[in-house]
């Protein structure tokens, strides 16, 4: 798995492995793909728990309230993430 | 407001929430329904009748909301926008109502007259959830609905319920209240709408909406602008929507449309507080347990392969299965319209035969795959049904997406043939879902390189004249070859002409599993078996008739007639002799003889033809009743008369057949087919073909299937003749010296060549452009043709075999695969250690 670099000590969604639950704090995309991960409840303080990942890793899959979503590890590295109890 | 007869109804909502399904319960109509979400991208229209009048229905796109960053939701907004429907039925999955509600939120926004339909009903109950639909109906100020689209329940409320919305809206045509504040965007939202509010242009748009899109900055929203008001006029709105947005995220710390969605989800939850019960979000569901099993990380692969295989054994192995028993049907059709047409003479058919019996083979050839068809394409709509597509989608990504393709990919490949032999129509046509525009051209240009149901006997002839030995192992080359060559040209295309597309991520959403319903698979498969069949009645048939007059046309010369003829006399004039002291004499001669000798030749067929004891006691039943007096002619055994007046019917019969051959191939090499496959000659020889070839691989861009029609005809069976085509053009291919190493270079030219006729009408009608069809012509035919001759040279200067030629162009191609592969793994893991930098 490809290992983010330290700076700054943000973590990812792309480093929670299967099984952790994480609150998002914020994405780092843009635009169309920001637009569809906020649309499909990805959204700045929702609560997400990572599944799994595909077999081969990638993709990885996400449940949320009442729907699981999968995405690309290049875009969930872009989604900051913090412990779930934190609230902002 | 409406100055439409009748209403205008628009289904809108998220995707995979059902919209196709009700706009079906409505209007009895067969819109393509699956559990995948963006299956319909294009809107599609109905109509009904209630007791009031017609109600024009229209089944959007699946949108999660409503900007303007993806095609479907542009389509769906523009149609919203634009045509103002009276009433906009928002379908929404009651299952997970809080993500729907944001999209309603939005439609409430637009002002727009609306129905929520609280779709899936069956579901959220199966889930224990309750919604309070009178206290949701009361805060939204929008009647409630509740449907379950799948069983066809609320068709009766929600038909009311729009008519009843539409009544209201004539009357009072007064938006409800704006739903959601947005509190500290607010004011913001107040100066930009004081500033459009004396803007005549665009006074017919809701202002509320269009300043809050102007603030979120929608690229479309501005063109609107731009485009109502004019460049100059626009300018100074915009620069104070700018300086709104700059002060507002200066003062928040927080993008706008972040904070607009963060309000409207604030909205969301105070608007189902007291109204939704039940929703335990905690409690594991039984789509999360199977797909445990399912998508575990070391099983996975081995369902993937068991549904393949599955797919494949149903489909395939059983419906060749099928097809013996479907077969007798169609071979009984032609006898019965072989003898409907006029009979044949000595020498030549009347056209009007000829041209009869061409097109009822061409068209049974076809028809033949029918059961087949049925079967794959029932088995891919269990598989999209079950909600099981979106998991191969997931579990292949990463290999895909690789190669440029994407995981949505997978669909379109699978009904292309990837496993078990498709359509690439359909394929192309299921590539309307893939959102990843780089992606979904890349998939467009590769699926007809898959093994469409068309290529296989071509390759099935080939293989039964040149690889006997090596069947299976071929078998195994061909149908696998098919995706490493897709794999490499979606790279090879998406690094070169697809370089400048736009692209877009992975992020979907895996629905539930469902238990597909018979109806809904049965009505998929038929569906998708009729426009297969249609395209059978038209494209190949119309070309069949194309082909036939090219290979008649222009004939034979007059003096080459006058000899065939001559010789026909001369072998008449010999059996009359022969039979000058026969008693038979007089019934077998004159105007008897041309009837004799096409008894003679059918009595033949059927025996051979005939299946056991029994089945050959009935064509002695069938030809004693078609005509007693000759019976004693053709059959074994009889008289010392009989058996004498037998030989030399059996004898004219073959001086007849061979005429006939060497008139058939003299009239090909004259026809202008011929001279159009001898023309190309100079550029295919090195791929090894001859004319004969060159003609059926032309004939075969106009449906796939016609190659080996063509082929057959060309190496044509006289009537009485019944060695399969495999004999027959193994001993004439191998006269002119074909080797397996030319099958090879066939194999691999089919495999490669472009699309046949339809599909290439797909490609127009889903890129939308003449040039990338012309692209998708051009370009395999190229790929095709190069490595065809490069195979065939090389091999025939190294004296490779068949075999080993193909297993060197197999393992090649491989080991390219693997190198490009781990090539581009390795970069897309340094671009995303590089990408970001948070914090
Ligand atoms: N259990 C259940 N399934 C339903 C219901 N309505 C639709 N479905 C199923 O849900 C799936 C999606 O239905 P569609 O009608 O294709 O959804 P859509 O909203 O048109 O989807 P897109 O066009 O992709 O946006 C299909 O498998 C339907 O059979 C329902 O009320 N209950
Ligand atoms: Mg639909």
């Amino acid at each position: 798995m490809p290992k983010m670099p330290a700076r700054g000590g943000a973590r990812t969604l792309n480093d929670i492995r299967p099984g952790g639950r994480v609150r998002i704090r914020r994405h780092h995309s843009e635009g169309a793909v920001r637009q569809r991960l906020l649309d499909l409840g990805l959204m700045p303080n929702v609560v997400v728990t990572v599944v799994r990942s595909a077999p081969l890793n990638d993709p990885i899959e996400l449940k949320l309230e009442a729907s699981n979503i999968t995405l690309r590890r290049r875009e969930a590295i872009t989604i900051e993430v913090t412990s779930e109890e934190s609230e902002s | 407001m409406s100055k439409r007869d009748g209403v205008l109804v628009a289904l809108a909502g998220q995707q995979n929430a059902g919209k196709s399904t009700l706009f079906n319960v409505l209007t009895g109509a067969r819109q393509h329904v699956a559990n995948y979400p963006g299956v319909t991208v294009d809107k599609k229209h109905g109509q009904y009748g209630d007791d009031v009048g017609t109600v024009y229905t229209v089944d959007l796109p699946g949108t999660y909301s409503l900007t303007s960053f993806s095609l479907e939701e542009r389509v769906a907004r523009e149609f919203l926008l634009g045509d103002r429907p009276d009433v906009t039925v928002n379908v929404v999955d009651a299952s997970n109502l809080r993500r729907s509600l944001h999209l309603t939120l939005q439609i409430l926004e637009m002002e727009l007259p609306s129905v929520l339909a609280l779709n899936m009903m069956d579901v959220a109950e199966g889930r224990g959830i309750e919604i309070d639909q009178a206290q949701l109906a009361q805060r939204l100020q929008v009647p409630v609905v509740a449907t379950v689209g799948r069983k066809g329940q609320g068709r009766e409320a929600l038909r009311q319920a729009i008519r009843g919305e539409s009544a209201r809206q004539a009357e009072t045509p007064k938006p409800p209240p704006a739903p959601v504040d947005y509190g500290q965007l607010e004011p913001a939202i107040a100066q930009v709408q004081q500033r459009l509010a004396p803007v005549k242009a665009i006074a017919d748009l809701p202002q509320r909406w269009l300043a809050l899109e102007l603030l979120e900055g929608d690229t479309q929203a501005v063109s609107i602008l731009v485009e109502r008001l004019g460049e100059t006029a626009a300018r100074p709105v915009r620069e104070a929507v700018g300086a709104l947005i700059d002060a507002f995220e200066q003062r928040q710390g927080i993008e706008i449309s972040d904070y607009v969605v963060g309000c409207r989800d604030r909205a969301i939850e105070r608007l189902l507080k007291g109204v939704v019960k039940g929703a335990d979000a905690g409690r594991t569901t039984l789509t999360e347990r199977v797909d445990r099993v399912v998508l575990n990380r070391w099983l996975a692969p081995g369902f993937l392969l068991l549904t393949v295989f599955a797919i494949y054994q149903v489909s395939i192995v059983w419906g060749y299965e099928l097809t013996t028993y479907t077969w007798p049907f169609l071979a009984k059709g032609r006898e019965l319209i072989a003898g409907v047409l006029p009979t044949a003479d000595f020498l030549v058919d009347p056209y009007l035969r000829s041209l009869g019996l061409w097109l009822v083979d061409s068209a049974n050839t076809l028809l033949n795959y029918v059961p087949i068809f049925l079967g794959v394409f029932a088995c891919i709509a269990i598989v999209e049904d079950s909600g099981y597509m979106a998991r191969i989608a997931f579990i292949l990504d990463k290999i895909l997406h690789r190669f440029g393709l994407h995981g949505q990919s997978t669909l379109p490949l699978i009904l292309g043939g990837v496993f078990a032999g498709g359509c690439a129509v359909p394929g192309v046509m299921a590539t309307k879902g893939i959102p990843d525009n780089r992606a979904r051209m890349a998939t467009i240009f590769t699926v007809p390189f898959m093994n469409c149901l068309a290529k296989v006997p071509l390759y099935t002839l080939l293989l039964g004249i040149f690889f006997v030995e090596h069947k299976s192992l071929m078998m195994f080359y061909i149908s696998t070859m098919t995706i490493i060559f897709a794999l490499l040209v979606a790279k090879l295309l998406t690094k070169t002409v697809l370089s400048g597309q736009e692209t877009s991520p992975f992020v979907m959403e895996l629905p539930h599993y469902h238990l597909p319903t018979f109806n809904g698979v049965a009505r998929r498969a038929l569906e998708r078996t009729w426009q297969y069949i249609k395209k059978v009645g038209t494209v190949v048939l119309a070309v069949a008739v194309v082909v036939f007059v090219l290979l008649h046309f222009p004939g034979l010369p007059d003096e080459r007639k006058a000899h065939f003829a001559q010789e026909a006399e001369a072998a008449i004039e010999r059996f009359e002799q022969a039979l000058a002291e026969n008693p038979y004499r007089d019934l077998a001669t004159g105007a008897n003889l041309v009837p004799l000798v096409n008894y003679y030749t059918d009595y033949k067929r059927a025996k051979l033809t005939a299946s056991g004891a029994a089945g050959s006691q009935r064509v002695t039943e069938r030809f004693k009743e078609r005509n007693a007096a000759f019976y004693p002619l053709v059959k074994r055994g009889g008289d010392r008369d009989a058996r004498q007046a037998a030989r030399a019917l059996r004898k004219l019969a073959h001086e007849r057949r061979a005429l006939r051959k060497q008139m058939r191939e003299e009239r090909i090499t004259h026809s202008v087919l011929g001279a159009i496959g001898r023309s190309m000659e100079p550029v295919t020889q090195f791929a090894g073909f001859d004319w004969k070839i060159n003609i059926a691989l032309l004939s075969s861009f106009a449906a796939r299937e016609s190659s080996v029609a063509t082929l057959g005809v060309l190496f044509q069976q006289d009537d009485d003749e019944n060695a399969s085509l495999e004999e027959r053009m193994g001993e004439a291919t191998r006269e002119s010296g074909a080797t397996a190493l030319l099958a090879v270079s066939m194999i691999l030219f089919f495999a490669l060549y472009p699309p046949c006729l339809a599909t290439t009408i797909m490609v127009k009608v889903q890129t939308g452009s003449y040039k990338w069809m012309a692209f998708a012509i051009i370009f395999p035919t190229l790929l095709g043709l190069g490595v065809a001759s490069a195979v065939y040279s090389i091999g025939n200067a190294v004296g490779a075999t068949g075999i080993e030629a193909m297993s060197a162009v197999y393992w090649g191609a491989f080991v390219l695969l693997l190198i490009v592969g781990l090539l581009s793994d390795r970069k897309a893991s340094r671009l995303l250690r590089q990408r970001f930098s948070p914090g």
